[in-house]
């Protein structure tokens, strides 16, 4: 059975009082796409942060190509990279300098024909000159999309990806990370609150409430362990902590 | 991935990775010409001011009469730490108002690499400022800083240092405390401007207030400076001292800056920042 890409262990991460991830663990297989699903203050972000070293957690331990995070993030880095709605690039330079910048971070050569590829590829060739902080929303996630696959990520952490995009440029960009996925052999760990999303991109879902892990499955399995008929009613089961149904149609057990 | 890549992407300190910190912060610079104007304009503006302070002193008081430049020399120098900080730290707001620093640090870069990149950025803003108001200073007051010869490289080089410290601590604390503690960017030096002896010597301040001013480089700096337009010597010893506090400045404020970050990580706040 090849490593996990992604391995999270007892991971605990408190704010004061606050508890934003509560002893969870979980694996993220190579070459899968996974879903972390909860409701708002879940500990999705969280979970994400601190897979990207941004935040440090209490407890636990999270290893990433096998290397322990904490220890090791810089070995780790140049190999997965992470698109957000909710952070930016820097709004007055152009795209083409913006992405010229991360090129460099990343210790990519060649840069000019890169960015002109990746730009062909992501449609955004001729936004190049322009500033970025004068793009739509749809044209800032293609260029953050851009960005995120600079450096050809083996893992690609993803905050919700189609977040405030119109229905047009979220199924333009589902049918590009499909597309990168099936090319690189890419794994794809991402937080996102749209439903429909997960069911077409995912193979494997985790669903968290309160900061704790409190199920996980497949779309298929987590519908037919609820009875429902799509994952949006799954998710509201989970987050209104509705009972699950036994085998027979029953109500069996709070989902804990 | 070729392995001279990995090496480089790997390596404690990347100087590309610096320089494509240092490009991102002049692409912004070059884009704006008011910024660059900006740079010139208030060291400018202190360094006329000055100027006919002097020429109106110059025909009352002897000891200015004696050495015309010593006011002019000093608002230009105290610029260059002035600027140095203001370069650091404002350079550092940046990443913070465009809310790019949890971009920056999903990348490879590492945040020693970051604070070389300001300090570059942060020499190069401090030129642009301060040569701008000394080339003025040349037709208008007949006054060239220049003149100082090799003693002016030892007193800019210590001031930018002692600038680079003092903003990277100010850029720990606006990490940490948020963009509402961003005044501090533009007041902190300020609160060593009396203590410096900057427009007099040390020796009028009161001895306690004296004992403060010795753990300033500033203070070794602008005594030297007045040693050498006053008395024509250059003062090896005050250059020593300022040298070796510098050397213990700039790690404090390296240091300081590593430690914040890390309270940062801990704490959250690289995912909060923003406008």
């Amino acid at each position: 059975m090849p490593r996990p890409d992604i391995q999270v262990e007892h991971l605990d991460k408190r704010f004061g009082d606050v508890v934003a991830v509560d002893d969870i663990s979980f694996t993220v297989a190579r070459g899968s796409t996974t879903a972390l699903l909860g409701g708002n203050g879940a500990g999705k972000t969280t979970t994400l942060a601190i897979l990207l070293g941004l935040l440090l957690p209490t407890s636990g331990r999270v290893t990433i190509f096998g290397e322990d995070i904490l220890r090791h993030r810089y070995r780790v880095l140049p190999r997965m990279n992470f698109s957000s709605p909710y952070v930016d690039l820097p709004k007055r330079l152009s795209v083409r300098e913006n992405l010229t910048v991360y090129a460099h971070l990343y210790g990519l050569v060649r840069t000019r024909d890169l960015l002109d590829r990746l730009a062909a590829d992501l449609g955004i060739a001729d936004l190049m000159k322009r500033s970025y902080g004068k793009l739509s929303a749809g044209q800032k996630t293609r260029v953050a999309l851009a960005k995120a696959l600079l450096n050809d990520p083996e893992l690609l952490l993803l905050d919700e990806p189609t977040a405030s995009l119109d229905p047009d440029t979220a199924d333009y960009v589902r049918s590009y990370l499909e597309a990168y996925r099936t090319r690189t052999g890419a794994t794809i760990l991402l937080a996102s609150h749209n439903m429909s999303e997960v069911e077409r991109l995912c193979d494997d879902v985790l669903m968290l409430r309160a900061g704790k892990l409190v199920d996980r499955g497949t779309p298929e399995a987590l519908l037919t362990r609820y009875g429902r008929k799509n994952m949006e009613e799954v998710f509201i089961d989970i987050a209104r902590e509705r009972l699950l149904l036994s085998p027979d149609g029953e109500d069996r057990n709070v989902v804990q | 991935m070729s392995d001279s890549v990995t090496a480089q992407r790997m390596s404690v300190l990347s100087l590309r990775r610096v320089a494509a910190m240092a490009l991102r912060y002049l692409y912004l610079l070059r884009q704006s010409w008011p910024r660059i104007l900006e740079l010139m304009y208030w060291p400018t503006v202190q360094m006329v001011l000055w100027g006919f302070i002097t020429v109106f002193l110059a025909g009352k008081t002897p000891w200015v009469a004696q050495a015309p430049g010593i006011f002019l020399s000093a608002v230009l120098l105290w610029d260059v730490l002035f600027r140095s900080q203001l370069g650091v730290s404002l350079v550092f707001m940046e990443e913070m108002w465009s809310r790019n620093l949890s971009q920056l640090f999903v990348s490879p870069l590492r945040p020693v690499e970051l604070v070389f990149a300001l300090l570059t950025i942060s020499l190069v803003r401090t030129l642009i400022g301060v040569c701008g108001a000394a080339l003025i200073a040349i037709p208008i007051f007949d006054y060239s800083i220049f003149d100082l010869g090799l003693p002016l490289i030892a007193f800019f080089t210590n001031l930018i240092v002692m600038g680079w410290a003092v903003g990277l601590v100010v850029s720990g604390i606006i990490l940490r405390y948020g963009l509402g503690a961003e005044s501090i960017a533009w007041f902190a030096i300020f609160a060593l401007l009396p203590l410096s002896g900057v427009y007099y010597p040390i020796s009028v301040l009161p001895g306690w207030v004296q004992s403060i001013s010795f753990f300033l480089p500033a203070s070794h700096v602008f005594e030297g400076m007045r040693a050498v337009i006053i008395d024509g010597a250059f003062r090896v010893d005050l250059l020593i001292n300022a040298v070796v506090l510098n050397a213990l400045y700039l790690a404090a404020g390296l240091a300081t800056f590593l430690y914040f970050f890390k309270v940062a990580r801990r704490g959250g706040q690289l995912l909060q920042v923003g406008e």
